[in-house]
């Protein structure tokens, strides 16, 4: 069979290896952990929300992409594709599988737990699955994630995030008023 | 539900109500009985009557025949042509919709296309990458997975909308599936993954082939406790092997395919070994169609297309019922009262030179 097409960013075939995969196995098995330090920065993220639009969302976006895509890029292998589904799916990136799958394995995952199309990687999904059990949130995984806006590739998830759960609370404070 | 028209007794295949669909695959499978269907090996050609001969095989022995769409990732001619052709002779094809080679405007387009083709039945897949097939160097798409899929293709039947919101005026009504492979990791969460689908959209479900009975009865166990094969039909692949060396090199090439070493011992062992695959086959169905919760059996022989109605006559899983006979398509009545129309034009082509005098005279 011939060598895998798909390559990952950034990425020879050559120098893949298990051990390039260590970090990110690494924040799969810690994701219990790894979620609260999410919710404690997401709150953190909500109590800036004055600060950032006193900035501007637009002009906040560089600085907090670059820190962002440097930490994410390092736990996760994050792709940027700027609407995170990490704390869904058991802190493992879905956006690495090469199928770019959100919602779950496919069906050729090796009975060894790898992926098909890229035999020495572990599958994502079957990463996630584990993950997901040990977070508070771990259901999250069952439900059907919408397809990925593929024009929001590069920008930051968190301060999308943090805009939306702003207007959210906006939008309950005025409901409630 | 969606709301049907009233059925017109004069007119073939009228729309059931509580049925999302006109298709036989959907009538056989509400009113309960055990659906067969099989899969159509696509050519490597242009010629209509290549796809016309290798569904004349299957005449009389299933409900449906699936038109994969680039199965493998290999090249071949495309489900959508396939069905165009099928459905023209009245077969009923379960049109296999993959998302590796087209992006959400192209997969709308297509199933929008089908349904006027007169496509029942859509099966929506992710897709094998392309590194298995035999162009490795084409870029993936997978815009959407086979859920976003599954949603996409029911928000415009249910809704009448694109994924954009944009209304569509006649919405295209098909049922919906979906595959599953309850023999890959992680086994725990695939039957979660199957309410996901249903979820989703997915009103059967046709798996990867069955050699091993134990395990799948593990899955169907989790599934019944869950209570999905009362929201959804479950039908179970099956299909014969053609050799012990034919066995090892799918199991080892084939992503997704659990073949247990009995199986391997048994084709060994055999004197006739292509027939001991074709036994084994019979038996997986045997067992398959008395498991509760299973709807049908979905018999794939590729290559072997010709022994689908053996297996299914053989093994005696119809229990008599009356076989599938071709049906003629509602959809092409439209198609034929346009044909008389322009036939009236072939006998008075127009003359360019008059046609833009008379528009001139107009103003």
């Amino acid at each position: 069979m011939p060598k895998s097409a798909y390559q990952p960013a950034s990425r020879s075939p050559v120098t893949r290896n298990r051990a390039f995969y260590s970090v990110r196995l690494w924040s799969v098995r810690h994701s219990r952990g790894l979620e609260r330090v999410y919710n404690l920065l997401a709150g953190v993220f909500l109590k800036l929300h004055p600060f950032w639009k006193f900035v501007g969302y637009s002009r906040a976006e560089k600085p907090v992409v670059l820190v962002e895509k440097t930490v994410k890029k390092f736990l996760f292998d994050c792709r940027m594709c700027g609407q995170c589904a990490l704390s869904d799916t058991g802190m493992s990136c879905p956006m690495n599988c090469p199928k770019s799958l959100r919602n779950g394995p496919c069906g050729g995952v090796r009975a060894n737990g790898n992926c098909e199309v890229e035999p020495d990687m572990p599958c994502v999904w079957v990463q996630a699955w584990k993950g997901s059990r040990q977070m508070r949130a771990g259901d999250n995984i069952l439900s059907v994630q919408s397809p990925v806006d593929h024009s929001f590739s590069g920008s930051s998830a968190w301060l999308r995030a943090t805009a939306q759960s702003a207007e959210a609370a906006e939008a309950e404070k005025t409901g409630a008023a | 539900m969606i709301a049907t028209a009233p059925a017109d007794i004069s007119a073939p295949l009228p729309p059931q109500p509580g049925h999302t669909s006109r298709g036989r695959l959907e009538r056989v499978l509400r009113a309960g009985e055990f659906a067969v269907t099989a899969e159509l090996n696509p050519p490597d050609s242009a010629d209509p009557t290549e796809v016309f001969d290798r569904g004349a095989v299957f005449d009389g022995w299933v409900d449906g025949i699936n038109a994969t769409d680039g199965s493998g990732a290999n090249c071949h001619m495309s489900s959508v042509g396939i069905c165009a052709l099928l459905t023209r002779v009245g077969y009923s094809p379960i049109m296999q919709i993959s998302c590796r080679d087209h992006n959400r405007i192209a997969i709308q387009g297509n199933v929008l296309g089908a349904a006027a083709m007169g496509v029942n039945n859509i099966l929506c897949l992710t897709g094998d990458g392309v590194q298995a097939g035999d162009q490795p160097g084409a870029k993936p798409v997978f815009d959407l997975d086979c859920m976003s899929l599954l949603r996409t293709i029911r928000l415009m039947r249910d809704e009448g909308r694109f994924l954009s919101g944009r209304k569509i005026s006649s919405p295209p009504q098909v049922f919906l599936g979906a595959a599953i492979n309850p023999f890959a990791p992680p086994y725990d969460f695939r039957p979660l993954r199957l309410a996901k689908k249903i979820e989703a959209g997915a009103q059967f479900v046709q798996s990867q082939y069955c050699f091993d009975i134990p395990m799948l009865d593990r899955y169907m166990e989790q599934v019944r406790d869950l209570g999905l094969d009362e929201k959804c039909y479950i039908l179970i692949g099956v299909g014969p092997l053609a050799s012990a060396r034919a066995a090892k090199w799918i199991r080892s090439n084939v992503p997704g395919i659990h073949i247990p070493d009995a199986i391997i011992d048994r084709l060994e062992g055999a004197e006739d070994q292509k027939l001991e695959g074709k036994k084994i086959c019979i038996e997986m169905l045997q067992q398959v169609r008395e498991m509760t919760g299973v709807s049908g059996a979905h018999v794939m022989a590729y290559r072997q297309e010709e022994l689908v109605a053996e297996i299914v006559h053989e093994s005696g899983i119809l229990k008599g019922r009356r076989p599938w006979t071709r049906e003629s398509n509602p959809d092409f009545e439209a198609v034929t009262e346009a044909f008389e129309t322009a036939k009236d034009q072939f006998e008075h082509p127009i003359d360019p030179e008059e046609a833009v005098a008379a528009a001139f005279e107009e103003h």
